[in-house]
């Protein structure tokens, strides 16, 4: 019997510091399968596909232990040389960010052909028919116009495909896929995760492949392994594993979908928010003096109405308006249309005026490490607002305050001296909820607010949020693109493409009865998988 | 591209009219007089009231000073004239025209150097980071920051002096015919120039590089395979280059004045030896014509720096859809 095409066994990783990143870990792939390597941000899964190409920050990094045989061969003692040979040739990979990893300065045929002209030695004529082969591999569209075009003339998927190209390009016999389809759109996802199954059984390739999404998994692995702290807690076939998992934290895994709904509404709650017709347009200028010569618009005439302890959710792919709606509804962006918050007419305020009403409407973003500043404590970013609107009496009414706040969104209050780098993501995201709460806002906008951490984690903010909404009687403009914690969390759903609502309506009638198109297949890339 | 280009020049000329009204302005607000200098130099000190305003009256500075102002901008906007030297009977033009070749040279040398030494020295510290070589090049980066250009230029002409008689050459030939002796006597004076400049660059390209080094992209070009000589040049570099070529068009200014002081030292013709004397005669005809030569200078140092973007960085070509 061969050695398998690839053998990771006992390996361990440790960084500066002693941090054990990654304690004895066992896998194999075997040639033309997929396994998959599970787990949540932090359990090391990243890190042991980038110790197959000693891809790592070494000498920051070390393997205290380990070996890692590909067709037999240890690559732990290999040479710097073979390595090289090995990375892009029989062993090719792809990262997460297809934006930031293709390189902004050279064009798509450069990055292709520099891998081919690397290990193959071609000249660069004879290069370029195969990286028109290459593109049309992974069905790029009129790939000889793409040919000049640089990265961010192309979309997240298109970019992500230039990606598959330049790691197939020498037909390696392993594919390591990190995270793939993460920052991609749901209909996206779905085409590149089917494209990568296609290749892989039309090339025959292994491909390892990095994940924490469990739809992912069972969309594409043959087999998956289940990380959790830099080690392997289970391992088996997929559907095996997912249908009977044996582990608690596969269990806790596989059960951490966000479900449930959001509590039914009083019959007479008080409407919070109403919009009529609102646009947001940016200009676009052209000639010598910059005339302007026709507008981009981003929000195309969107209305919505809102009550109290009601949320609206708003669903979209990147580039549909959704983030600038909410931005227009709290008149955070010039836009035009009428705004009516709480009696308020918001579109003829300005000034002194609009910003009383501010600590009544808030906003959460999406990003809980970019959107809480790294200089100011916990307690400082809870307080600013505070201060600011001058809702505390004295000093002890601010203590108190701050920390009803923190406890309410399920922070111990020994926390409000940490610095946000001191916190996990879901904490930092209870901060950010912690900050709009403490200034008791009638409404929420949540731009994304559980894009950004692990599905363990979602579940819980999305049980927080509706936690705090009954008690508060808030109500939430919840943007996602997350299908899923939009049906968990919404009772009134606005589907929207190119700043326009395509289609709108009650969640249970949107989810079961989609009409449009549209809205058919975002549900369809969405859920389609359970 | 050509759109850009108009547009960027066109909006240069508001830019310029400012820089003219001010440079005029605070030339004058300059303590002492100009006709009690000439008065005195004359030895003309105790004569009349009436040798004065006949005095005044020829410079021209009798009138009120914005229909000055304004006699001086139709010269420059009808006949290109910046009008003539209070002291000596030459043009100013004639004046900058003679000693702006020196100035030039000087400063091009030395932004030469500067990036000549900065450049390799910034990507090898960021490449090896906290090896013996980094630490030497950061060293020589601290040094070169903290000892002042005028005080090294002075020990490098006084102290070979001392010992061994020796002098920096300070006899300008034309380039064109001579190159080795026209360099000779640059080369010491623009190093000097250069390498304070390239203590900012090379901290700059440093942690530029360093920080492109963990870019994702750069993560990619090691998972293609590339040796490092390729991954350093052809994909980081380039990155790294675009904030400090912004750098260097912030530091032209700065350049300038290194200059008016080493020229002083090495006893170079240039335009900062004329400015020097301008104003210690306050002749304000050679000091706001210098002022508002060097402003252009560095408006167009900064248009071909912001060029440069669109050559380097794709995201700015300009015009293109």
């Amino acid at each position: 019997m061969s050695a398998p095409l690839l053998q990771v066994s006992k390996l361990a990783v440790e960084f500066n510091g002693g941090v054990q990143a990654v304690r004895g870990v066992d896998f194999t792939v075997e040639r033309g399968e997929t396994v998959a390597l599970v787990g949540e941000s932090g359990s090391g899964k990243s890190v042991s596909a980038l110790s197959v190409l000693q891809l790592l920050p070494y000498p920051n990094a070390r393997h205290p232990d380990g070996s890692i045989r590909f067709r037999g061969e240890e690559l732990m003692t290999a040479s710097p040389q073979r390595m090289r040979r090995l990375r892009g040739g029989r062993i090719g990979m792809i990262f997460q960010e297809p934006m930031t990893s293709l390189n902004p300065l050279h064009t798509v045929e450069k990055q292709i052909r520099e891998s081919l002209l690397v290990h193959k030695g071609l000249s660069k004529a004879d290069a370029r028919e195969r990286v028109l082969e290459l593109l049309r591999l992974v069905q790029i569209p009129e790939p000889e116009r793409r040919l000049t075009a640089y990265p961010h003339e192309l979309s997240g998927g298109q970019r992500q495909r230039v990606m598959i190209a330049m790691a197939l390009a020498n037909d390696p016999d392993l594919l390591i896929a990190d995270e793939p389809t993460t920052a991609l759109d749901v209909t996206v996802q779905a085409q590149i995760l089917d494209l990568i199954k296609d290749l892989q059984q039309r090339l025959g390739m292994g491909v390892l492949l990095i994940t924490h999404d469990l739809n992912v998994v069972q969309r594409v692995s043959d087999r998956m392994v289940v990380m959790q702290d830099g080690r392997v807690v289970e391992h088996g076939e997929t559907a095996a594993v997912l249908a009977r998992p044996t582990h608690s934290y596969t269990r806790a895994l596989v059960e951490a979908e966000p479900s449930g709904q959001p509590r039914p509404l009083a019959g007479n709650a008080a409407e919070v928010l109403q919009a009529r017709d609102v646009r947001v347009q940016f200009p676009l200028k052209a000639g010598v003096f910059g005339r302007v010569r026709d507008y981009f618009r981003a929000v195309d005439g969107v209305s919505l109405q809102l009550r109290a302890g009601e949320t609206v959710g708003v669903v979209g792919e990147s580039g549909s308006g959704k983030t600038t709606l909410g931005l227009a509804l709290l008149r955070l962006t010039g836009a035009s249309g009428q705004i009516r918050f709480d009696g308020h007419r918001l579109d003829a305020y300005k000034g002194r005026a609009l910003r009383g009403l501010r600590k009544s409407m808030q906003i959460v973003f999406q990003d809980p490490f970019g959107s809480l500043s790294p200089r100011m404590s916990v307690e400082q970013i809870v307080a600013e607002g505070m201060d600011v609107h001058r809702i505390a009496t004295d000093k002890a009414d601010r203590e108190a305050r701050i920390v009803q706040a923190l406890e309410e969104v399920g922070l111990g209050a020994e926390l409000r001296h940490r610095y946000p780098h001191e916190l996990s993501g879901g904490q930092r995201q209870r901060v950010a909820f912690a900050r709009a709460l403490a200034l008791k806002p009638r409404l929420l906008v949540l731009d994304e607010p559980t894009s950004a951490l692990d599905r363990s984690v979602q579940a819980q903010v999305v049980e927080l949020l509706r936690d705090l909404q009954a008690r508060h009687g808030l109500a939430y403009i919840f943007i996602s693109h997350d299908l899923k914690v939009v049906k968990a969390m919404s009772h009134y759903v606005l589907v929207m493409k190119e700043g326009r609502v395509v289609e709108e309506g009650e969640t249970a009638a949107i989810y079961e009865d989609p009409r449009e198109p549209y809205t058919r297949q975002l549900l369809a890339a969405a859920l389609n998988i359970r | 591209m050509s759109g850009y280009l108009l547009r960027r020049l066109l909006a240069l000329l508001p830019t310029l009219l400012v820089a003219s009204i001010i440079v005029f302005g605070v030339v004058r607000l300059v303590p002492g007089n100009v006709l009690d200098l000439m008065l005195s130099e004359n030895d003309f000190a105790s004569s009349s009231h009436e040798t004065r305003a006949q005095l005044e009256e020829a410079l021209g500075l009798d009138k009120p000073i914005y229909v000055q102002y304004l006699v001086w901008m139709k010269n420059i906007v009808l006949h290109g004239d910046l009008g003539d030297s209070l002291w000596r009977n030459t043009s100013v033009l004639s004046e900058i025209g003679e000693r702006l070749p020196i100035t030039l040279e000087l400063g091009l040398l030395s932004l030469f150097f500067a990036l000549l030494i900065a450049v390799p020295v910034g990507i090898y510290s960021a490449v090896r980071q906290e090896t013996l070589g980094d630490h030497v090049g950061r060293t020589f980066s601290i040094v070169a920051l903290a000892v002042p250009n005028f005080w090294a230029g002075t020990l490098v002409v006084i102290l070979p002096a001392m010992w061994w008689g020796w002098a920096p050459p300070n006899e300008i030939e034309p380039f064109f015919e001579s190159p080795i002796q026209n360099l000779k006597v640059f080369l010491v004076p623009s190093l000097i120039l250069g390498a304070s400049l390239s203590a900012v660059v090379m901290r700059m390209m440093r942690t530029m590089m360093l920080e492109v080094l963990r870019q994702d992209y750069v993560r990619t070009a090691w998972a293609k395979g590339l040796p490092e000589r390729t991954v350093v040049m052809r994909h980081a570099v380039k990155n790294a280059l675009i904030p400090v070529i912004t750098l260097v068009g912030i530091l032209v200014p700065i350049l300038f004045g290194g200059t008016v002081i080493i020229e002083q030292i090495f006893r170079l013709p240039g335009i900062g030896q004329l400015l020097l004397d301008a104003v210690t005669a306050r002749d304000y005809p050679i000091i706001t014509g210098v002022f508002l030569v060097a402003g252009v200078l560095v408006m167009t140092v900064n248009l071909l720096v912001d060029l440069c973007y669109g050559l380097l960085d794709p995201k700015v070509r300009f015009d293109r859809k």
